[in-house]
């Protein structure tokens, strides 16, 4: 498996996610922003957590238009696997490969904690080895988590089973607990809750596991 | 020319920081507050002589980048 993690000013989650990635076998290469190609035969662009361009304008919203997303946008509309962390989140809804945007917390305080997570959805190639409705323990860090959306997409979201994770306990005042959303190809994810966070029993977590372990089955296969 | 762009966040989308700006203004005693939204301001200085392509292009912008409409509306004030 071919892995980019994709590296902004502001970044601090990038190595994180490049380690998860490699625990399970990957090839991993940073590509910088200024980038403008992907490298070839690639499966996953991760995106990784931070501040990118230090939150200016809106989270994510100058990364979305950097030279090296134009690149990932058109990876992922050619049917691309895209990972979206935290930031990365923020920037895939900034590209519009995501709908909806991420708000402000509700209660405007950054959280720093392990939250519970229900698996929504166990038809991705991220979330295949869990269970459905399977409850998993995800650190979240973020001052802008608060996903909103319209009604018309959220009725989009629910009716194509769009909804990866939704949390137990809602954090951040997210439209109808939404942590993580898929593309309608299940081939785009963007989620909050950091699993690159929970993959290593020196932590105490581990939850995050199945998640890069089901994505390297599936691209394996590919 | 001077442009204005005004960033709000649309009517009905909850703005938690209007709403503790409102709760510290109540503290303040001004009782008389019923709501308070906060937005931003976005000056441009634009070399355009033309207003309606001026307009335009400041509109595009706001598409682009300054406003994310899924959650924000925006208003343009041209000043010469």
């Amino acid at each position: 498996m071919k892995a980019v993690v994709i590296v902004f000013p502001g970044s601090n989650c990038d190595r994180d996610i490049a380690v998860a990635l490699r625990q399970v076998g990957a090839e991993v290469t940073m590509v910088w922003h200024k980038d403008t190609e992907l490298p070839p035969a690639l499966d996953i662009v991760a995106i990784p957590g931070g501040f990118s361009f230090g939150d200016y304008l809106r989270c994510g919203a100058i990364a979305a238009k950097s030279p090296i997303c134009r690149s990932v946008v058109s990876f992922a509309q050619n049917g691309g696997f895209v990972l979206g962390v935290c930031n990365g989140f923020q920037v895939l809804t900034e590209t519009g490969l995501l709908p909806g945007a991420l708000m402000q917390n509700a209660g405007l305080k950054f959280l720093c904690k392990t939250v519970d997570l229900q698996v929504s959805n166990t038809e991705s190639a991220f979330t295949q080895n869990y269970n459905r409705d399977q409850v998993i323990s995800v650190p979240i860090a973020h001052h802008e988590g608060n996903y909103n959306v319209s009604p018309e997409d959220l009725a989009i979201l629910h009716g194509e089973n769009r909804i990866a994770f939704k949390y137990l306990d809602n954090p951040n005042g997210a439209m109808d607990d939404i942590a993580g959303v898929l593309s309608q190809n299940r081939r785009v994810l963007g989620m909050m809750p950091h699993p690159e966070r929970a993959i290593d029993p020196l932590l105490n977590l581990s939850d995050g596991k199945p998640f890069f372990a089901g994505l390297m089955g599936r691209l394996a296969m590919a | 020319m001077k442009v204005q762009v005004n960033v709000m966040l649309k009517n009905g989308v909850l703005d938690p920081q209007g709403e503790a700006v409102n709760h510290a203004l109540s503290a303040l005693g001004y009782d008389s507050v019923k709501s308070v939204r906060q937005g931003k301001l976005i000056e441009i200085h634009l070399d355009e002589n033309d207003l309606a392509a001026a307009e335009q292009k400041v509109r595009d912008m706001c598409e682009k980048l300054l406003a994310n409409t899924v959650i924000e509306s925006y208003s343009i004030k041209i000043s010469g």
